[in-house]
């Protein structure tokens, strides 16, 4: 065999603590090393072509790279040697910078432990095999789930570009939570007015179709053929029957169920159907109110009907879709913030929150868009704001900035004064971020023009003062002192988390989330809208806090992924996989149980237990070659014979 | 059941109300305070203030009484002994700070101590709510009252381990348990001024003039208190807090074992009602309203 080794020096990155020249000088008297040299910037366009160069020059059949973590540019070297005509797994990479360089500063043992890990690269690719990737078809068909506008903006894109697309919406109207708000900012635009024509053409769109209400059960499958079960949940309503007249809601004699989509301000009906712009606009039976559900006597809704569309018998539907990708853009849920004892918990009803807040001031809202008190109906006179209710607080363990509420308050702040000129409010607020295109203008907007009075300092306590007022106690940090104001509505802006059930749909997806639940992007930077199964995308708040415009930009750039993905018939599986050893299996199925993909098939053939990799689901995570008592399941490129080349290389060194 | 008590200083002096009170209550209920031998003062304010060592030694003089008598668990009525005693227990499981201790004591204090709660916490845990309903005598009937636990009973919420921090609720069970109608009271682990009475009157003035003032607006007979200073402050020196805040009323603030010798129907001598600056008066007017309960629970 006939290696190359090239050792970066990354600018600085490595050269500075590494001796890259005595690495390369090292690599060159490991066996079968013909070659070594220490470029700067190996990863450039000269030192790709110097690579491809040496391989043509010095017949090499197999390149080592000491450079990054493989994470950054393994891909990059491997079309590099690809190109030079080498197979891409005849390809290694030691890690010298994220390994060495950047946590050490003794020169002397840097190098020592660079050459030891360019040794045990080397020893590896010289047990290394060419591998192939096998072909298999793409179902051009995309899951997109979740129906906010995240969700919408990716599911129309994706249409737009030719793919069919299925949306699963949990609720019984796409809009999320967009479709709540009044108003957005900076331009103070009507929510619903930008949103409902977007809302129309996912209902009217001859690609997509939607299942609204429904949630997903079970996915199976490898990017390009997933299986998706989708639990299609009972409205006790016959939807390609009903019109969305609205009759049985108006007539419904249980007028005090909780208002779900006006965050539970004012009550409604059993039936209803969830806001004038809803698509699609049918009724829904919420069975803990309903008193044909609860006590088996009313029927109202049945009787007057026009299209006899109430079906109290109805159940839970399944169906399945198959699909050759998923986007994921589940949005979020408030924190519950009734962990704040100071503030109430939940106790006092003029303390309200900011989503709450939205549906007030919403001319489709509980009070028609007029700002009301929920105790007693007044109009609120001072209003105060608290920013970061659950954000930035790590004492309720939520350590992050939910991002855009210092935005949303300003706007609130602002329309107070639109709704009620004789209004007073007050902001406190702990920084205020306003980052983003005409963001910090409008924040002075709230302050300049609307004379919005901002403090800086926490919220220590809110009570009702016994007059009808509520007494709220903080801290004036710029001016050193407490505050104590008087209001008579209090908004607070509560910190968001990943929507509830998003752990469980993260298992059912095989992609990773992080402590506050939110999804986990294959790149912080560099992937931000991919995950580490191949073929699941992500877009929107699911993935991490963000405002609606980086919400429709993250939608878009998902549905981008996906025509990427669909621009081709087949794809190639990647053939790092695991392998059976027919011979040395004893057919005990440990492995077939260990697997979490659910990629090894157990065949019994006359009272033989044998085991079969199913080539497409296999991830090569490597659980069942660690697993295997017989060592008779290998994981391509990752051998046990390979593993211990590089072991003996490291210990015998 | 026989519990250890420590007194703390304040029992025997400024709050002998509270004392008399606890010990009567206790004893309807069937339980023996035993005062441990030799005791002394906690420290308290000062002691903390001029130093964490200092602070421990005098607390760990009484823990460790207490633990060579083999007792395992020890009640006190007041918050602030109840503090000190729990921080210095927890502090002492430092060998280093151990050892400074006990330096300062010139002798090895117990390895192990007693646990420390208070009074009221040994009643909830101990007594069922039914026991507590059968012992009343006397309906509370339509008397309205607030919880005031004042700032350190629950705080630190990981040393005091007395339910949610900002609103602890066992005082309103066991007043709920009489009959009593217990009011929602935001301000009831505000800080009454404490010992600020002292050196910077006006401070504690305007603390305990809004916490009176709020209860008085919420339409309150008596501020309910478990804390020998905060009902100092809160009555004592009532006229004091009410120049900070302007309103003039007369609002009583006995202690929850005075209502609860009161509901059981205990002589007013026995509940050293006397001792309270501002009488209890109104409270006493409403249950006089009130047809007497001869036997438990039936009219």
């Amino acid at each position: 065999m006939r290696i190359g080794v090239f050792v970066c020096h990354c600018g600085s990155n490595i050269g500075g603590t590494v001796d890259c020249a005595e690495v390369a000088r090292i690599a060159g008297t490991f066996p079968d090393v013909v070659y070594s040299t220490d470029p700067m910037y190996t990863c450039a366009e000269p030192g790709q072509a110097a690579i491809e160069e040496a391989i043509r020059e010095h017949s090499l059949d197999g390149v080592v790279v000491a450079s990054c973590s493989p994470r950054m540019h393994e891909p990059t070297f491997r079309r590099t040697v690809e190109r030079a005509g080498l197979n891409p797994y005849m390809f290694e990479m030691a890690n010298i910078r994220e390994h060495v360089s950047w946590i050490g500063k003794d020169i002397p043992s840097n190098t020592r432990k660079a050459a030891e890990l360019v040794e045990m690269a080397v020893e590896k690719l010289r047990k290394d095999t060419p591998l192939t990737p096998a072909e298999f078809p793409v179902t051009r068909r995309v899951l997109v789930i979740g129906g906010g506008v995240a969700g919408i903006q990716a599911a129309l894109d994706c249409a737009d570009g030719g793919i069919p697309v299925v949306m699963v919406e949990r609720e019984a109207t796409i809009g999320g939570k967009m479709a709540k708000l009044d108003k957005t900012f900076p331009t103070v635009d009507c929510s619903a007015c930008i949103l409902g024509p977007k809302m129309v053409d996912v209902a009217q769109h001859p690609n997509i179709s939607l299942y609204a209400h429904a949630e997903i059960e079970d996915v199976q499958g490898y990017v390009g053929n997933f299986t998706v079960t989708i639990r299609k949940k009972t409205t006790y309503v016959d939807w390609s029957k009903c019109t969305g007249c609205g009759t049985c809601t108006e007539k419904c004699p249980a007028r005090h169920s909780v208002d779900a989509f006006n965050e539970g301000i004012g009550e409604t009906s059993a039936i209803t159907i969830a806001f004038p712009q809803a698509i699609p606009k049918k009724a829904v039976i919420n069975r803990d109110f309903c008193r044909q559900l609860t006590k088996g006597k009313c029927g109202v809704c049945a009787k007057v009907c026009p299209t006899g569309a109430i079906r109290y018998d109805m159940e839970d539907e399944i169906v399945t879709e198959k699909v050759g990708s998923i986007i994921a853009a589940t949005g979020y849920d408030l924190m519950d913030w009734r962990v704040y004892s100071e503030y109430g918990a939940g106790r006092y009803p003029d303390i309200i929150t900011s989503l709450q807040y939205e549906r007030l001031m919403n001319a489709s809202g509980p009070t028609g868009g007029h700002i009301v008190r929920p105790s007693d109906g007044r109009e609120p006179k001072t209003v105060v704001f608290v920013q970061c209710v659950g954000s930035r607080d790590p004492s309720v363990g939520r350590p992050y900035c939910s991002g855009f509420c210092c935005m949303y308050t300003a706007k609130q702040a602002i329309l107070t004064k639109d709704h009620i000129p004789d209004s007073h409010s007050y902001v406190f607020y702990m920084d205020i971020r306003a980052a983003g295109k005409m963001y910090d203008e409008f924040t002075r907007r709230a302050v300049e023009e609307y004379g919005t009075e901002y403090i800086r300092g926490r919220v220590s306590q809110i009570y009702p003062d016994g007059h009808g007022q509520l007494t709220v106690m903080g801290m004036d940090t710029l001016l050193g002192r407490p505050v104590v104001l008087k209001a008579d509505l209090v908004v607070l802006a509560v910190g968001i988390e990943a929507a509830r059930g998003a752990k469980e749909l993260a298992e059912k997806l095989r992609i990773s989330y992080d402590s506050a639940g939110f999804f986990l992007e294959s790149h912080v930077k560099l992937r931000p809208v991919e995950t580490n199964t191949a073929g699941v995308f992500l877009a929107g708040v699911c993935q991490g806090t963000k405002d609606i415009p980086a919400s429709v930009a993250q939608g878009s750039a998902a549905a981008s992924k996906v025509l990427t993905l669909f621009a081709r018939e087949t794809l190639k599986s990647n053939p790092q996989i695991a392998k059976t050893i027919p011979g040395r299996c004893v057919g005990c199925g440990k492995c077939a149980r260990c697997c979490p993909y659910g990629a090894i098939r157990e065949n019994v053939a006359n009272g033989e237990t044998t085991v079969e990799v199913i080539e497409t689901m296999c991830q090569g995570c490597g659980l069942c070659t660690a697993t295997c008592p017989q060592g008779a399941i290998q994981l391509a490129h990752a051998t046990d014979n390979q593993i211990l080349a590089e072991v003996n290389a490291l210990c015998q060194a | 059941m026989r519990f250890a008590y420590y007194p703390g200083c304040s029992a025997h002096g400024s709050s002998l109300d509270y004392e008399l009170s606890t010990e009567a209550v206790c004893e309807a209920l069937g339980i023996t305070l035993e005062e441990i031998p030799d005791w002394n003062c906690c420290g308290s304010t000062p002691a903390h203030a001029v130093g964490t060592s200092l602070s421990a030694a005098l607390c760990a003089r009484n823990l460790d009484i207490a633990a060579k008598k083999g007792i395992s668990l020890l009640v006190t009525s007041c918050p602030s002994c109840l503090s000190n005693l729990r921080s210095a227990s927890k502090r002492m499981k430092d060998p280093a700070f151990r050892a400074e201790v006990d330096d300062l004591l010139d002798a090895p204090t117990n390895r192990t101590f007693p646990l420390v709660t208070s009074v009221m916490q040994a009643i909830a845990e101990h007594i069922s709510p039914d026991l507590i309903k059968d012992r009343v005598r006397v309906s509370l009937t339509g008397i309205r009252l607030v919880c005031y636990y004042g700032c350190l009973m629950s705080r630190p919420h990981d040393l005091m381990q007395f339910g949610d921090p900002e609103n602890p609720m066992l005082m309103e069970t066991l007043l709920s348990a009489l009959g009593a109608e217990v009011l929602d009271f935001p301000l009831k682990t505000a800080c009454c001024g404490a010992s600020f009475g002292i050196p910077k009157r006006p401070l504690t003035a305007r603390n305990s003039g809004r916490i009176l003032e709020l209860a008085h607006s919420l339409g309150a007979d008596a501020v309910v208190v478990a804390c020998p200073l905060c009902q100092m402050n809160l009555d004592l020196r009532q006229a004091q807090a009410q120049r900070a805040t302007g309103e003039r009323f007369r609002m009583p603030v006995p202690y929850f074992t005075q209502i609860m010798g009161l509901a059981f129907g205990l002589p007013h001598e026995a509940l050293g009602l006397k001792k309270l600056s501002i009488p209890l008066d109104p409270v006493l007017a409403k249950i006089e309203e009130n047809a007497p309960v001869r036997f438990g629970g039936e009219a």
